[in-house]
């Protein structure tokens, strides 16, 4: 009996982390339905990006309160789990404080842990304050109605609990040190649940011990819970911000990429030596679809992307279309692409490894043609976004399908195109008439 | 450019005026003043004049792949035919085309968009801008998406406006955060979609708030799209909208 609890730990650990890992295998599958890129290339650069973007935050900051707050949770989250692996050694085997014997820097570590545990829990009252009392606009789009808005504020309430039960299990802990119970070697310094041991001082130790340890295992409980909590939610980002970066795009933003079956096509149409007579091989294959229509037309990189959202909206606030009340909000271009994706994922496992048509496509049913005619193209989302996500990609994709698989494109964009094709500009003028302006004053 | 490659010339840069450039009556304007200065500071230029064709960046952002490729394959095999090396475009649009999308499809040219072009000029002494004719003025700068983000170009054209001695006031938005002015993507060629307000009327507003006389533009379309806002808030008498290139000849009397 003596080593119940140790048992249960192990038990509720390898779990989670069990659970955890069979989510991750479906996220990676699920992404693996992209079509393969190579982005295999320009390595150190794109190690620079990861710890410039991703580690140093740099993206973040541009707006500096919301970047700072941030900041704060991000540390405090990094910093705080080298308890949670003290914790996890304690709970194995029924140690305390195990960490302990380090000293100075023990105590500098606990208290450094505490103060970053505030000033969590200050961030976090601000993060939801400015969500649901202050309700900045991008917070309060219409695709944040429901399980996003949720979702976001249990995210808030989760890192809240958590910090105040860390923050409990120290005070319980420093007050049963103060009485010298058994077990509690003194060790650590609580500058921050210092202040809340004195509401404990009329409790006895055994009292004080029920404490210590419903708090001590509702914060791992806890934890592990959130661990799991992630795939559901938009809160991914934490892992996935950091290949998500390191897979972006590099080179200018304005360079969309060429298709090579289409230059594959041209090449042989302007080649003066083809034979225009020539039986075309034989071929077997079904030619590619050009464009996107949904999640399996996208590469696996705008896939890891719809992942790697966690809906800050950034993007849609620096949308020109978007701020002058056009339906386009880049955030939901990515959050259409995320459910989609899900949703295909389920299909494929639901039929055994083949994806039966459930007559829905990311096009129409999820993301509408007004919303992608909407885009100018200008990348500000991408600029924007503190992760490096690319929503302008998506939009380029999806026009590709409807123009040249669909011919679908607005009545006054066929002019336009039908005017390049006819004499070489987008407006219908001649081209013999291209140097008339230097002969004018 | 069949012209002087017949005279057995090869010239120091290949001037592409664009659609814009060539058809657009506000537009010519700018070319025509951008000439002027490369016939003052004595560069030899070409144009492509009836050989030039548009690159294709219309039809790429409206998804239109082939017709791009079709545009760019022709116009890289007349340039390559001519030998071109160096271009220089009033067009960011050409330029971010040309620069980032040709050299994939076989069309490696130095690219350079016209304010940076300007630049090299003043830095070579080929130009000087002492007059005092802007001294004082104040200009405020939108920054076209296609030479700003798209490309990174935020300093060439400031420095020209500041050469000017003219005073630069920054927009709301402005560099990274830069506003589009609505006609990128293909949408100076449609109607846009329903909306609360128009993207030009928006930067229009941005710029007046700045309270400057002229509003610098450094792109054809961004050029109409802020005139027509102007216009849309009858602002013409106190502020007027200038691509930097007129901006420069203006300077000097040209």
């Amino acid at each position: 009996m003596e080593y119940l609890p140790n048992v249960i730990f192990a038990i509720v650990l390898l779990a989670s982390i069990g659970f955890f890992t069979k989510n991750v295998g479906q996220i990676i599958r699920n992404i693996n339905l992209g079509k393969q890129i190579d982005v295999s290339d320009q390595k150190s650069t794109r190690w620079k990006n990861m710890a410039r973007i991703a580690m140093g935050q740099t993206k973040m900051v541009v707006r500096p309160i919301p970047g700072l707050l941030h900041i704060i949770v991000y540390l405090g989250f990094i910093i705080i789990n080298i308890e949670v692996l003290e914790i996890i050694i304690d709970g194995l085997f029924g140690t305390h404080r195990i960490f302990a014997p380090l000293g100075a820097l023990y105590s500098f570590l606990i208290a450094t842990f505490e103060i970053l545990a505030l000033l969590v829990i200050v961030a976090v009252i601000l993060f939801w304050l400015r969500r649901n009392i202050l309700r900045l606009k991008r917070f309060i789009k219409p695709e944040m109605k429901g399980w996003p808005k949720m979702d976001a504020n249990l995210i808030l309430y989760i890192e809240l609990a958590l910090m105040i039960f860390f923050l409990t299990m120290n005070a319980a802990d420093f007050q049963l040190q103060q009485l010298g119970a058994e077990h509690y070697t003194k060790a650590g310094v609580f500058p921050v649940s210092g202040l809340i041991a004195s509401l404990f001082s009329d409790m006895s130790i055994p009292d004080l011990i029920l404490l210590e340890r419903t708090a001590w295992w509702l914060h791992i409980l806890g934890i592990l819970m959130f661990l799991n909590y992630l795939y559901y939610s938009k809160h991914l980002h934490i892992l996935l911000a950091f290949p998500n970066t390191y897979y972006a795009k590099l080179g200018p933003k304005g360079q969309f990429k060429n298709l090579d079956s289409v230059t594959r096509e041209v090449r042989l149409m302007m080649d003066p030596s083809a034979d225009p007579y020539a039986v075309p091989a034989e071929s077997t294959d079904t030619p590619d679809k050009f464009g996107a229509s949904d999640v399996q037309d996208l590469s696996w990189v705008q896939l890891l992307n719809a992942y790697t959202c966690t809906e800050c909206g950034r993007c849609t606030s620096e949308c020109p279309a978007n701020q002058t009340g056009k339906k386009l909000s880049p955030r939901k271009i990515m959050m259409d692409t995320r459910d989609r994706l899900e949703e295909v994922g389920k299909n494929i496992k639901a039929n055994n490894g083949v994806f039966l048509d459930d007559g829905k496509q990311l096009l129409d049913t999820y993301i509408s043609r007004e919303e992608l005619w909407a885009c100018t193209s200008c990348n500000a989302c991408v600029e924007a976004c503190p992760v490096s996500i690319d929503p302008l990609s998506i939009i380029m994709d999806m026009r590709q399908f409807l123009v040249m698989e669909q011919s679908a494109a607005p009545s006054d964009l066929n002019n336009m195109m039908g005017n390049i094709e006819n004499n070489g500009a987008p407006w219908p003028f001649n081209q013999m008439d291209r140097l008339n302006w230097s002969k004018e004053n | 450019m069949a012209e002087v490659t017949a005279a057995g010339i090869q010239p120091e840069v290949l001037f592409w005026v664009g659609c814009a450039g060539s058809f657009d009556d506000r537009a010519k304007k700018i070319t025509k003043a951008f000439v002027k200065i490369l016939n003052e500071a004595n560069v030899s230029f070409a144009v492509l004049g009836t050989e030039e064709s548009c690159t294709g960046d219309p039809a790429k952002r409206a998804g239109n792949e082939f017709l791009f490729q079709m545009q760019a394959m022709t116009n890289i095999e007349v340039m390559n035919s001519y030998g071109v090396k160096k271009l220089v475009t009033a067009c960011p649009h050409c330029f971010n085309t040309l620069k980032n999308e040709y050299p994939g499809l076989g069309g490696q040219y130095e690219v350079v968009h016209h304010t940076q072009f300007l630049n090299e000029l003043l830095a070579e002494g080929r130009i000087s801008v002492e007059s005092g004719k802007f001294k004082g003025k104040r200009i405020t700068y939108h920054d076209p998406c296609y030479l700003g983000r798209a490309n990174g170009v935020y300093e060439a054209p400031r420095e020209l406006i500041k050469k000017l001695d003219a005073e630069l006031v920054e927009m709301k938005n402005s560099k990274k955060r830069g506003l589009c002015c609505g006609a990128g993507g293909a949408q100076m060629f449609k109607e846009p979609e329903k909306g609360d307000k128009d993207i030009n009327i928006e930067r229009t507003e941005q710029a007046l708030e700045t309270q400057a006389e002229i509003i610098a533009a450094a792109c054809p379309f961004c050029n109409t799209m802020l005139t027509d806002g102007v216009k849309g808030k009858e602002k013409e008498s106190s502020i007027q909208v200038m691509d930097i290139a007129e901006l420069i000849a203006s300077a000097k009397d040209l």
